[in-house]
């Protein structure tokens, strides 16, 4: 399992309530399960993806964050988590608004548009930067709306959400994110974990 | 039909009082029944049939002499693999395979009952059919599982017995029939009781039964099953056995000399009276409605897993009529999984050969079973 698994799994506590929104095959979903005893639900995209959880035993729906997120009560969850999906979203905002009123708490994370190797290739090449998390070219890529670290920081202080914690993941390193190293983790981390309430 | 072949039965001697308000007693109930009941009689499914299907789920049906209605989906080593699991299965009340029907007699008078025969509910067929648990002595099934009528027969058993199943996996249904469900059942009962024969509904004898009548009844049910490019795709414009059309009302086209073959067939194997009083349960279906309009208030007794499908070219009962059964139990928070399987076969895609759809039913049906 990828380290930002693991780090979102750090973050929820055992026999949580929790749904994964873009679950993909249930990996992160099946961990949480067996490992912490959480009661999972998850929400995907792609039927190939849905079928992949149903044979792991995994509760799934298959659905669209944008337009299905609604059926859930408010506060139906303790935690609601997003994997790098919130930048593929048409209007992502309305998704973190969606995501906070599901659940108590949110872990959102986002691959980060202000990491180095990401800078120096449009500085040096001028072009569309392609990166292992980012492999895409502009003209297919599913992402519509790009951000860094810090972009993300002052939405989410904008819109009066708190953040309880934020993490820098660079490869196999995992940091705290605070005010006085913002800029620093911004150019040197690829993904940003951030947990947050409304 | 031939009922001089011996059927499973069951005689209810329990009164149950059906929704229009009359009591039935010592009814039979025709069941079938596949693999075999654990010690821990934990391995029970209880299968719920369609409008014309029947108690035979799979093998050779005996009546017809053709594959039970779902061989596709239950067997052994299949989706719902009879090598692990028991499966019943049981006529409907109001149907014609043995169940307490409107072909049956008045004990008293010894004439059939035609249109005697109580109207029956959705509801009604549930509460029939959950004797068969206790005649098993079963307590808590392993799953309830149906498509298309099925569903919600599926539907209304969690919500009356929400104790009673573990795992509860409606197909290609709706938890209300829509003006378009009602309609299409409504142009089948006009074409049988437009037929002379029907006789309103007091037709006794072999040769003077409605099959005009419920064949175009079958025929035009037949369209809603299929999808508009599966029809296409297999049929096209396709002529039947001839160079050009003929200039005349014979069946020119396949499409047309299939359909015809769809309700000549039917009609051995199916009573019109039947026929009208499932439609009329279907169309009185309104699980909602039963609770004030809260359809989640319909499954808040049940802790039961439930599994929803639907299929995409499904347009009598299509995807987002079976999201709305997902939604509501979100709603309630219950453990609720969906997909929507990809096919083009229609309505029809349940009861046919399509992989995902098996292979998503049985995974989760076995998944289920090893978390028992």
């Amino acid at each position: 399992m990828k380290n930002e698994f693991k780090v979102i799994a750090d973050l929820i506590e055992k026999d949580k309530r929790v749904l994964d929104v873009g679950c993909a095959d249930g990996t992160l979903m099946k961990f949480l399960k067996d490992n912490k005893n959480i009661n999972i639900r998850g929400l995907e995209i792609s039927k190939d993806k849905v079928q992949k959880c149903i044979a792991k035993g995994l509760t799934v729906i298959e659905g669209n964050a944008e337009k299905d997120l609604s059926q859930f009560p408010d506060k139906s969850f303790d935690y609601v988590v997003l994997s790098q999906t919130l930048q593929a979203f048409l209007n992502p905002e309305l998704v973190i608004n969606e995501l906070l009123r599901v659940g108590n708490k949110a872990i959102v994370t986002i691959p980060n548009f202000g990491y180095w190797k990401i800078r120096l290739h449009l500085l040096t090449k001028g072009t569309m930067p392609i990166t292992k998390t980012l492999p895409d070219e502009w003209y297919n890529t599913p992402n519509l709306h790009m951000c860094t670290i810090k972009d993300f920081v002052h939405f989410v202080k904008s819109r009066n959400f708190r953040i309880f914690k934020s993490l820098a993941l660079n490869n196999e390193d995992v940091s705290l994110i605070n005010n006085s190293n913002l800029g620093i983790k911004n150019l040197f981390a690829d993904l940003g974990i951030f947990l947050i309430e409304k | 039909m031939n009922t001089e072949i011996n059927l499973k039965t069951l005689i209810v001697k329990k009164p149950l009082k059906l929704d229009c308000g009359k009591i039935i007693n010592n009814f039979p109930i025709a069941y079938e029944t596949y693999g075999s009941l654990n010690e821990k009689k934990d391995n029970a499914i209880l299968v719920f049939h369609a409008l014309t299907g029947d108690q035979f789920v799979t093998g050779l049906n005996p009546i017809t002499n053709k594959d039970g209605w779902w061989s596709y989906a239950v067997g052994p080593d299949k989706a719902i693999d009879t090598n692990k699991y028991f499966v019943i299965c049981s006529n409907v009340i109001g149907g014609c395979m043995g169940s307490f029907g409107p072909s049956h007699k008045d004990p008293d008078t010894q004439k059939i009952l035609g249109t005697n025969f109580p109207v029956i509910t959705i509801n009604d067929m549930v509460n029939a059919q959950n004797n068969l648990l206790d005649h098993f002595g079963i307590e808590k099934l392993f799953s309830v599982v149906g498509g298309s009528m099925g569903g919600m027969q599926v539907l209304q058993f969690i919500s009356n017995f929400p104790g009673k199943a573990k795992t509860v996996i409606p197909i290609a249904c709706t938890s209300s029939h829509s003006a378009q469900n009602i309609a299409f059942n409504e142009l089948g009962r006009q074409a049988i009781t437009a037929d002379n024969n029907w006789n309103k509904g007091d037709y006794n004898t072999k040769d003077s039964v409605p099959n005009k009548g419920l064949a175009v009844a079958r025929m035009a049910a037949h369209i809603t099953y299929l999808s508009k490019k599966s029809l296409q795709e297999k049929f096209g414009r396709k002529l039947q056995e001839r160079e050009d059309i003929k200039f005349s009302f014979d069946a020119d086209f396949q499409i047309e000399s299939y359909l015809r073959y769809q309700g000549s067939v039917f009609v051995d194997r199916f009573d019109a009276n039947s026929y009208l009083y499932i439609t009329r349960a279907m169309d009185y279906f309104d699980l909602g409605k039963q609770f004030k309009g809260n359809l989640s208030d319909a499954f808040k007794e049940t802790e039961a897993k439930f599994f929803i499908i639907s299929f995409t070219s499904d347009w009598l009962y299509p995807t987002q009529e079976n999201k709305d059964i997902v939604i509501a139990l979100n709603g309630i928070g219950a453990d609720v999984g969906f997909v929507e399987i990809a096919s083009d076969k229609g309505h029809d895609s349940f009861l046919l050969d399509v992989p995902d759809f098996l292979s998503a039913l049985k995974n989760f049906l076995d998944k289920s079973y090893t978390e028992n």
